[in-house]
């Protein structure tokens, strides 16, 4: 029989672990799931040389040893249905039950295509951040990072640590934006701690405002790239290069259990009230899923989710703290908005789908998904379309449409576990 | 750092334990896989969402090689 947990929690970055601390202080019986090896989710993802940071350790080892707990690494939720999840890992699949769902499921990479796009070579910002806190060797490589936003800077950290020769950032916002947002930083003062922290560990890496990578050239690899900036056309030679536009938030898993999203610019997020709830019961989101707020909101909101869930009171100081923090978001949106011929970089023969393989000309007669992607194929590949989907809702193209399950490639035995036990157990009590 | 011995296509190679299988194809110089129209591919999204990276492990193919971490006595084959 399916195992039953007070609250489930899908995630185990900054919402999911304080959802998960606060919920076992209130005495609940919680399964934490994550489909990474490690617990910390995007900002403390485990660094195989320098381990978590101190009081993300702390808190990790804590609810990972709490005796009320059960941790599921490499764990992915691929179907769900009223109350019960169909997880599976890397050998079986296998059925749980919950009182309450808490989503806790972050966000991923803008990534939008330029040509040259699949070169290897070519990451995300925060892709090369994961696979170099992974163990992937940067030491003396020529490393560019590009894009946008404040991940740029932490992606160069991280870079920088691992022995990469950084040759530069180049952010697409204008100086002008990026000052301007500066300027405000007073207003939170973490992030503005942050903020200086990194910047005295960047010393002598150069960072230019308006520049965009219009193309990547290189034979089987990267070899060079091209840069519009306020200073023309440059050239630069480099090993790798890191590129991301900020980030989206992953609402596939919510959008499959019926929960009522809002839009975020191009891309939909969880609507959730002021204690965390979606708009199905008993399920509950917070952090980047609700719309991009970083990892103080992410852990506020878990809080507070972690705390409601679990039937307690919420004060109205953490409500408070909660509705600052996504101030915060609202101005890294308007300070690093996008320059529109950023939406212009891909040529009729740039892939757009890369699993499929599909470039943007194939494309330009259908004006839905559906049709294109019957057609086409495009966003049938193995991804699924979170690259190339939301790549072209960004571009205006076609707007993302609703998951059917399974979420990600599932085993057939596993989803053979979902047909033969789908009667639901009793309530939360 | 305690190291585990792999296998890639065929070649040996110790690496350190707990680094992903991702980062050992790329400490070992192979490529990853060819996509549908047989260009080369690397890991791009770093984090599980691209499938890019993906390789044959221990007899199983289509696994997200940035998703899992080496172990001791694996067998990885790539599209090289
Ligand atoms: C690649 C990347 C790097 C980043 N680096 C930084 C940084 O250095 N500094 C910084 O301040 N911010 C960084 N951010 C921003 C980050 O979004 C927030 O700081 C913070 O991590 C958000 O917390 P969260 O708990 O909402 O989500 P996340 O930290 O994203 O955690 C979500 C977790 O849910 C898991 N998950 C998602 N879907 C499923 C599913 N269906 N099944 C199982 N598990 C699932 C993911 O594996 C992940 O571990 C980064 C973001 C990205 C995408
Ligand atoms: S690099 Fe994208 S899934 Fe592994």
């Amino acid at each position: 029989m399916a195992k039953r947990y007070d609250i489930v929690i899908v995630g185990a970055g900054p919402a999911g672990l304080a959802a998960a601390e606060a919920a076992l202080a209130q005495g609940a019986r919680v399964a934490w799931l994550d489909a990474q090896s490690a617990a910390g989710g995007q900002v403390w993802r485990k660094d195989i040389r320098y381990g978590w940071p101190r009081q993300a350790a702390r808190v990790i080892t804590e609810v990972v040893n709490h005796p009320h707990a059960t941790w599921m690494p490499q764990t992915q939720v691929i179907a769900a249905e009223q109350n019960a999840l169909l997880l599976q890992n890397e050998r079986e699949g296998w059925r749980i039950t919950y009182g309450s769902l808490i989503l806790a499921t972050g966000a991923r990479e803008l990534l939008l295509p330029f040509p040259g796009w699949t070169l290897p070579g070519i990451t995300g910002a925060g892709g090369l951040q994961a696979l170099v806190k992974q163990g992937w060797p940067l030491d003396g490589r020529r490393v560019v990072i590009a894009g946008s936003g404040p991940l740029l800077l932490a992606a160069a950290v991280t870079a920088k640590r691992h022995g990469a020769h950084v040759l530069g950032i180049y952010e697409q916002a204008s100086d002008a934006a990026v000052h301007g947002f500066a300027r405000k930083l007073w207003r939170w003062p973490g992030k503005a701690l942050q903020a200086a922290v990194l910047r005295s560990q960047l010393a002598g890496i150069p960072y230019h405002c308006g520049s965009i990578v219009t193309r990547a050239l290189g034979e089987h690899a990267l070899e060079r790239i091209e840069i519009d900036g306020p200073h023309g056309t440059q050239r630069i030679e480099c090993d790798q290069l890191a590129i991301g536009y900020g980030l989206v938030p992953n609402v596939e898993l919510a959008q499959m259990l019926g929960c009522a999203m809002k839009q975020e610019g191009a891309h939909p997020c969880v609507d959730v009230d002021t204690s965390q709830r979606t708009s199905v019961t008993n399920i509950y989101a917070a952090g980047e899923l609700c719309g991009i707020g970083g990892r103080d909101c992410a852990w506020l909101e878990g809080r507070i989710a972690g705390l409601v869930a679990a039937g307690a009171d919420i004060d109205a100081s953490l409500l408070r703290q909660q509705r600052h923090a996504r101030t915060f978001a609202a101005a890294l949106r308007e300070h690093f908005k996008l320059d529109p011929y950023i939406h212009d970089l891909a040529q009729p023969d740039t892939l757009i789908c890369r699993c499929e393989d599909v470039p943007l000309q194939a494309l330009k007669d259908y004006d839905d998904a559906r049709s294109a992607k019957l057609a086409t194929r495009c966003g049938m590949g193995a991804c699924q379309g979170r690259i190339c989907g939301t790549a072209l809702a960004e571009l205006g193209l076609f707007p993302r449409s609703g998951q059917r399950p399974p979420l990600f490639p599932a085993r057939l035995a596993s989803l053979g576990e979902l047909a033969s036990s789908s009667e639901t157990e009793g309530s939360f009590s | 750092m305690t190291q585990v011995r792999i296998n890639i296509d065929g070649h040996a190679l110790d690496v350190p334990a707990g680094i992903s299988v991702a980062a050992a194809i790329a400490q070992s110089q192979r490529p990853f896989r060819r996509s549908v129209s047989g260009h080369m591919r690397a890991p791009f999204c770093g984090m599980g969402i691209c499938f890019e990276c993906r390789v044959q492990i221990d007899g199983i193919a289509q696994q997200r090689s940035c998703m899992v971490s080496v172990r001791d006595g694996m067998q990885v084959v790539t599209d090289g």
